[in-house]
């Protein structure tokens, strides 16, 4: 599969994650469409770490390299998780403050 | 068009429409389990470049344990369609117009880059997807960061319960 297809598809999801952080209000969408953008970064690590694979497969027949980009993925995900925890236990503790999840309660800064 | 390139554009189709219904839906458990929807296509499309272990990584982590935690959160604070927060609807033209922006350009430069032209990614053959590779460089060369991330679990647990604790 040529790897302009995957990037155009990761670019779709990014850019569906981009709309949905400046359209939506609620606060747990507008978290859920970070994780949209994060999942679509790590489809395009793992499209190139298969294509440098492939590539290098041409020249050594037991080449490991790409092993990096998909550990990298791995990160990513062990980084998301830790992200989750935290970001939606401040979504509860604003709940708990403001008895609402809209952002635009969030202004306090603005003045 | 062979089986992978069928299995490449439905999989592609199911999580951009699932990902276009995450935006459009009004009740937000409805938004989570479309969520799961595009989960499970990049699993699929994991599986296609025989990335494995990060598709069965996806499904446990992503689709299992995470998106659960958001089904709790939005149970816990009893959310629904009718207290759904609503933007103008020329605050939601003009998120739509830059992130259209966003994506036009970024196609045009692709379209016009020669150093992708002519590669293609591996499906479903080549092993470093495997867990038996993956691991053996894990606790290899990636031993330190892997540690690393414990520290940075156990931070990001103590933080949660300090921040989610009553005052």
């Amino acid at each position: 599969m040529p790897i302009q297809y995957y990037i155009y598809f990761s670019l779709a999801l990014f850019s569906i994650g981009i709309i949905g952080v400046l359209t939506r209000r609620n606060a747990i969408i507008v978290f859920m469409c970070i994780e949209l953008m994060l999942n679509a970064v790590n489809l395009l690590l793992v499209a190139f770490s298969k294509m440098h694979h492939g590539a290098a497969l041409l020249n050594n027949a037991t080449a490991t390299t790409g092993v990096e980009g998909q550990l990298f993925v791995f990160f990513i995900m062990v980084v998301a998780a830790a992200e989750v925890s935290v970001g939606l236990a401040i979504i509860v503790m604003m709940y708990r403050n403001t008895h609402s999840v809209d952002i635009n309660f969030l202004n306090r800064l603005k003045n | 068009m062979d089986t992978i390139q069928i299995l490449f554009f439905s999989l592609s189709a199911l999580a951009i429409f699932s990902a276009i219904m995450v935006l459009v839906s009004k009740n937000p458990v409805h938004s989570v389990l479309w969520l799961i929807a595009v989960f499970f296509a990049i699993s699929g499309h994991y599986i296609l470049l025989n990335a494995q272990f990060l598709a069965i990584v996806n499904l446990i982590v992503y689709a299992g344990a995470i998106m659960v935690l958001f089904l709790f959160v939005i149970m816990l604070m009893n959310l629904n369609a009718e207290g759904e927060p609503r933007k103008n609807w020329w605050m939601k033209l003009a998120g739509v117009v830059s992130g259209g922006c966003f994506l036009v350009v970024l196609v045009s430069l692709v379209k016009q880059a020669t150093e992708l032209s002519g590669k293609a990614a591996l499906m479903k053959t080549g092993d470093i997807g495997l867990i038996k590779n993956l691991g053996k460089a894990l606790f290899s060369d990636f031993v330190v960061p892997f540690e690393i991330s414990s520290v940075l679990f156990l931070s990001a647990m103590v933080g949660a319960v300090v921040i989610g604790k009553k005052d």
